[in-house]
C-alpha cells in the first residue's frame, strides 16, 4: 500500500468529483420532473396515457443504460444533417448533453413506478374519511394524497438517488472525465488498480453516506405522528 | 418501407446480415449474466450465513461487504477485478520466471465481477427471506429431533429459496443489464459486437436499437419465467389477499 500514491489519486479524483455530482443532481432533477409528467400523463390520459407510461417504463428498465446512453450519443450522430436543420446538433454533439438525457430518461422511468408505487400506498379509508369531511379534488390531493404519497415513496426514491449517482459512471464510457473516467485513467496508466479503487471508492461511499443521511433527516421530519412520544405523567 | 428492407438486410441472416453474430452474442451475454449470478448466489450464501451468525466481528464484515459494493459503481469493480487481475496473474507468472503481460480472460473478469456485486444483492434478499421463515418452523424441525445440517437442509433451504424468488428475479435482471458492462473489458457480448457492426457499417443507430431490443426479449422472458417459478413454489401456500 503506497499511501503518498493513494494521496495523488485522491487529490485527482476529487477534480471529477464536481461533474458527477453535476450529472447526477441535473438528471435526478430533470428525471423527476419528466416522472411527474408520465405519472399524471397515466393518470389523465385514459388508456393511451397507461398504455405508453407502461411502454416507456418497460423500454427504460429493460434495457442496460450504457446501450441507451450509446444509442443517444452515437446512434443519433448518424442523423446529423437531420439534427443539424433542427438546431439540436449543438446539443447531441456533446456527450455531456447526451449523458444527462440518458440518464434523465432512465431515471424518469424508474421514478415514476416509485411515484406510482406511493400513489397506490394511500389507503381508500383515508381517501374517504378526506371527502367524509368534504373535501375533493385538489385540496383533498394536496392535503390528503400528496403528504401521505411522499412519505411512503421516500425510501425508495433515496434509493434511486443513489443508484443514479452510481449511474453516472458510466458517462465515462462516452468519454466524460467524471470520477469513475478519472479512475479508470490512472489505473490504465499506473496498473495499481486496488489502490485506486480503493480511493475511487471512498469517495462514492462518502456521497453515498450522505445522501443516506440526508434521506434519514427528511423522513424523520415527514413522520412526527410516528416518533416515540416521550414518556408523560399520566 | 426502403428504410425498413434496408435495416432488416442489415441485421437480418443473409450474406451481409449481422443476425447470426448478434444472436451468438446475445448468447455470450446470457452465459456471462447466469456464470456471474450462480458466482453471487454461493458468495451471497456465505455472506448471508456471515450475517446471521452469531459472532460480531462475521456480521461486521459482511454488512461492510454489502454496503461497500452496493455504494460504489459496477464500472469500478469491473476496472478492479480486469486490471487487478491482470496484475495479479503477473505477479504469479513473475513467480514462475515469466516477465511478460498476461491478460485477465474477459469472461472470468464478467463472472468475478457480476458474481461479487451480484453477491451484495443476494444476502440482502437471501437474509430477508430467512428473517420470513416463521420461527414456529424452525422450533418445530428442532423438537422433532433434527440436527443442524438436515434442518437446514430439509427445512431453511426450500424455504428461504421460496421466499427469495422474487428478489432473485430483480437482482437477475440487475445482472442482466450489468453484463452490458463486460463490453469494456471487450468481451465479445451483445452490447460489443454492437459496437463491432455500427463500427464496420457505420450504422450505429440500427444497431444500437436492435441492441435494445435483444436486451428487451431477454429481461421480458425472464421476468415470465421468474413469474411462473414463483407460482409454482407458491402452490402450496395460501395466499392472505
Amino acid at each position: 500500500m503506497d499511501f503518498a500514491f493513494m494521496w495523488e489519486t485522491f487529490l485527482i479524483l476529487l477534480t471529477g468529483l464536481p461533474l458527477t455530482l453535476e450529472l447526477a443532481v441535473t438528471s435526478i432533477l430533470a428525471g423527476g420532473i419528466l416522472a411527474l409528467l408520465l405519472s399524471l400523463f397515466a393518470v389523465v390520459g385514459g388508456p393511451i396515457g397507461r398504455g405508453f407510461t407502461r411502454g416507456y417504463v418497460f423500454v427504460f428498465r429493460g434495457s442496460p443504460l450504457l446501450v441507451q446512453m450509446f444509442l443517444i450519443y452515437y446512434g443519433l450522430g448518424q442523423f446529423r444533417p437531420l439534427l443539424q436543420e433542427l438546431g439540436l446538433w449543438a446539443i447531441f454533439r456533446e456527450p455531456y448533453w447526451c449523458a444527462v438525457i440518458a440518464l434523465t430518461l432512465n431515471t424518469a422511468a424508474y421514478t415514476s413506478e416509485i411515484f406510482r408505487g406511493g400513489l397506490n400506498a394511500v389507503s381508500v379509508q383515508q381517501v374517504e374519511a378526506a371527502r367524509a369531511c368534504g373535501m375533493s379534488g385538489p385540496l383533498l390531493f394536496r392535503r390528503i394524497v400528496l403528504p401521505i404519497a411522499i412519505r411512503h415513496a421516500l425510501p425508495a426514491y433515496g434509493n434511486e438517488v443513489i443508484l443514479m449517482l452510481k449511474a453516472t459512471a458510466l458517462a465515462s464510457v462516452i468519454t466524460i472525465m467524471e470520477v469513475t473516467g478519472l479512475a479508470g485513467k490512472l489505473i490504465a496508466d499506473s496498473f495499481r488498480a486496488f489502490e485506486v479503487f480503493i480511493v475511487a471508492g471512498a469517495i462514492y461511499l462518502a456521497i453515498t453516506f450522505l445522501v443516506t443521511r440526508l434521506m434519514m433527516i427528511v423522513e424523520f421530519w415527514l413522520s412526527p405522528h410516528l416518533r416515540m412520544r416521550p414518556p408523560t405523567l399520566a | 418501407m426502403e428504410l425498413i428492407d434496408r435495416y432488416l438486410v442489415l441485421v437480418g441472416f443473409g450474406e451481409t446480415g449481422w443476425g447470426p453474430l448478434l444472436l451468438s452474442a446475445s448468447a455470450m451475454t446470457l452465459g456471462v449474466s447466469i456464470c456471474g449470478f450462480l458466482a453471487g448466489t454461493v458468495i451471497g450464501s456465505v455472506v448471508t450465513f456471515m450475517k446471521l451468525s452469531r459472532y460480531m466481528v462475521l456480521r461486521w464484515l459482511a454488512d461492510g461487504y454489502t454496503t461497500i459494493l452496493r455504494g460504489v459503481p459496477d464500472l469500478l469493480v469491473i476496472y478492479l477485478f480486469y486490471f487487478g487481475g491482470s496484475a495479479f496473474l503477473g505477479y504469479l507468472g513473475g513467480l514462475f520466471g515469466y516477465q511478460g503481460f498476461i491478460g485477465m480472460p474477459a469472461f472470468l473478469t464478467g463472472t468475478l465481477a457480476l458474481g461479487v456485486v451480484s453477491a451484495a444483492y443476494q444476502s440482502e434478499v437471501f437474509r430477508g427471506a430467512f428473517k420470513s421463515v416463521a420461527s414456529g418452523e424452525l422450533e418445530a424441525a428442532s423438537a422433532v429431533g433434527m440436527r443442524p445440517w438436515p434442518k437446514f437442509r430439509r427445512i431453511v433451504a426450500p424455504l428461504v429459496l421460496r421466499y427469495a424468488i422474487p428478489g432473485l428475479g430483480n437482482t437477475w435482471q440487475l445482472v442482466l443489464k450489468e453484463s452490458a458492462l463486460i463490453s469494456v473489458t471487450g468481451l465479445v457480448e451483445l452490447l460489443r459486437q454492437s459496437q463491432i457492426a455500427a463500427g464496420s457499417t457505420r450504422r450505429p443507430f440500427e444497431f444500437y436499437l436492435t441492441a435494445v431490443v435483444l436486451y428487451l426479449v431477454i429481461t421480458w422472458a425472464s421476468s415470465i419465467a421468474f413469474r411462473h417459478l414463483e407460482t409454482r413454489t407458491m402452490r402450496g401456500t395460501r395466499s392472505s389477499l
